[in-house]
């Protein structure tokens, strides 16, 4: 069936009578999403100054394989084809990446700014054909849950590199004990953003209590159901907070390692 | 009192232009005032539908500056009246003349929808018991005054023009108040992928932007129902448990 259209104002890209610059929003995600992707392949890439003491970059958290002290199952494998570049970063990124690049704010985010689709509302867009998240590849988008799975894992992974990072090595006697570095602070802060993303997140929010219609008899659920709510208002908040602050984490440490920035001790 | 231009859009579905009123804006004046002034004052055969200037009628739908609006809800002193202010009919539906536009093919596409269907009774007289903190989360979808600013700016609607396959964010809104009511049996999870088109909507929250009633349309209503239909079409995980469930349930090993 055909759909008469409006002989007014017809179809096109950037084509609307909105006077306001509609094209800031847009442009500020762009930019924004790019500096993380450029800094945090860049930063995948190096496979060196990830950790100083007992710190260690969010972008190499947990080290399964490497060289350095807080690697799980020891160093690179001998088998790991030598064209093949390496990186302990490589065995883990694609979870929070996969994470945020499936997830429900950043979609509609990154529709807008990266593919114009559109490029602001009731504004025109380049392209007639549309195919939505209905069919492929965006019906992928679908396995979000799967990512948020694994996500939560890395919340507790995280959480225990802020442990790690209360307990610093005398270099003189080689005694560790209990101490509060600035580092400490932006690992923690890190975590407790994250914290703040990933437990606001739509699918964990219907998974803890979102798809039942009776939650008054199932309280556990619906306080759970409520906790995640009131993170999910402020979710994109806590994405790009979450998002600055994980690649300032990473930058922290590799400049505290690479003897640029000096970690200083609170206590 | 200022001196302003209002830009109107003046045509039916065989042409039109827009063309430019000047007129009087004082204080505390809506859109739908001014074009009404104008209507009086200039264009006696200007068009536009308005009921209740009170933002609950949903009938003065237009796009203001280019931004779909209620023409009443729109103070003046909130538009730059330094430039001429636009004020054009919803693009999404078929113009009939200047700013009145046909919007019965929402009307039809609800009817498509399965509509409420309770369970029975839980009492003798005929009545229900139900949690309010159960029913309040479908309370907020019944704020929806059908205005249909949401179906005009959805770009699935707008700008792709798939009326055929995406019944658009106001009844997508509509089923989530039905789905999620407790008392409500029936199941439309199947409809949503399938017929209603659910994939479609790529949550770019512009109808949640535009909403007068504040319902937040994309995180309350349309991602539940994605994630639901993530649950019955695309998590093969749930979909083994629902069925290990079923079983189980048929033997009598749950409850």
């Amino acid at each position: 069936m055909t759909h008469p259209t409006n002989a007014l104002n017809p179809s096109g890209f950037g084509r609307t009578t909105r006077p306001d610059a509609w094209w800031l929003q847009p442009a500020v995600v762009l930019f924004g999403l790019s500096a993380f992707i450029v800094y945090s392949t860049w930063a995948a890439f190096q496979g060196v100054h990830y950790y100083y003491g007992p710190y260690v970059s969010p972008f190499y958290s947990p080290e399964l394989l490497g060289e350095s002290p807080h690697s799980w199952f020891g160093p690179k494998p001998s088998w790991w084809f030598s064209w093949l570049p390496w990186s302990p970063a490589f065995l883990i990124l694609w979870a929070p990446g996969g994470f945020r690049l499936t997830c429900y704010y950043y979609r509609g985010a990154y529709y807008k700014a990266f593919w114009a689709d559109p490029p602001a509302c009731a504004v025109g867009e380049p392209r007639k054909r549309y195919l939505g998240e209905g069919s492929f590849p965006l019906i992928l988008q679908n396995v979000h849950r799967y990512f948020l799975y694994v996500a939560l894992a890395f919340l507790v992974f995280l959480t225990y590199d802020v442990w790690k990072a209360l307990w610093f090595e005398d270099l003189v006697t080689g005694q560790v004990h209990f101490g509060v570095g600035v580092g400490t602070l932006v690992l923690a802060t890190n975590v407790t953003l994250l914290g703040g993303y990933t437990l606001g997140c739509h699918s964990l929010r219907h998974l803890v209590g979102g798809r039942h219609d009776h939650l008054s008899e199932r309280p556990v659920r619906r306080t759970a159901y409520s906790c995640v709510s009131c993170l999910n208002q402020r979710h994109m908040m806590f994405a790009w907070l979450s998002l600055f602050w994980v690649g300032f984490s990473d930058l922290y440490v590799r400049l505290c390692s690479m003897g640029v920035w000096t970690d200083w001790r609170i206590f | 009192m200022a001196q302003a231009i209002f830009r109107i859009w003046r045509g039916d579905s065989g042409g039109g232009e827009f063309r430019d009123y000047a007129t009087e804006v004082t204080s505390g004046m809506v859109v739908l005032d001014v074009v009404r002034q104008i209507q009086a004052e200039q264009a006696h055969d200007l068009a536009l539908r308005w009921n209740c200037k009170a933002g609950k009628c949903g009938s003065c739908s237009a796009e203001v500056n280019g931004m779909p609006k209620l023409m009443c809800m729109s103070r003046t002193s909130d538009l730059p009246l330094e430039k001429p202010v636009t004020v054009q009919p919803m693009k999404a539906f078929p113009l009939i003349k200047d700013l009145v536009t046909d919007v019965s093919w929402n009307y039809r596409v609800k009817k498509k929808i399965k509509p409420f269907r309770p369970r029975k009774p839980d009492e003798k007289d005929g009545t229900w018991r139900m949690a309010q903190s159960d029913v309040d989360r479908s309370m907020e979808f019944r704020k929806c005054i059908e205005c249909f600013l949401c179906q005009d700016v959805c770009h699935v609607l707008r700008e792709h023009r798939l009326l055929d396959e995406f019944i658009g964010p106001r009844f997508l809104v509509h089923i989530a108040a039905l789905e999620m009511h407790p008392l409500d049996t029936e199941n439309r999870l199947e409809d949503l992928r399938k017929e209603h088109g659910i994939g479609y909507c790529n949550i770019t929250k512009c109808c949640t932007k535009v909403c007068p009633e504040d319902i937040t349309i994309t995180d309350n209503a349309i991602i539940p129902l994605k994630e639901r239909v993530v649950d019955v079409s695309y998590d093969p995980i749930r979909r083994f448990l629902a069925r290990y469930r079923r079983k189980a349930s048929a033997v009598g090993l749950a409850s």
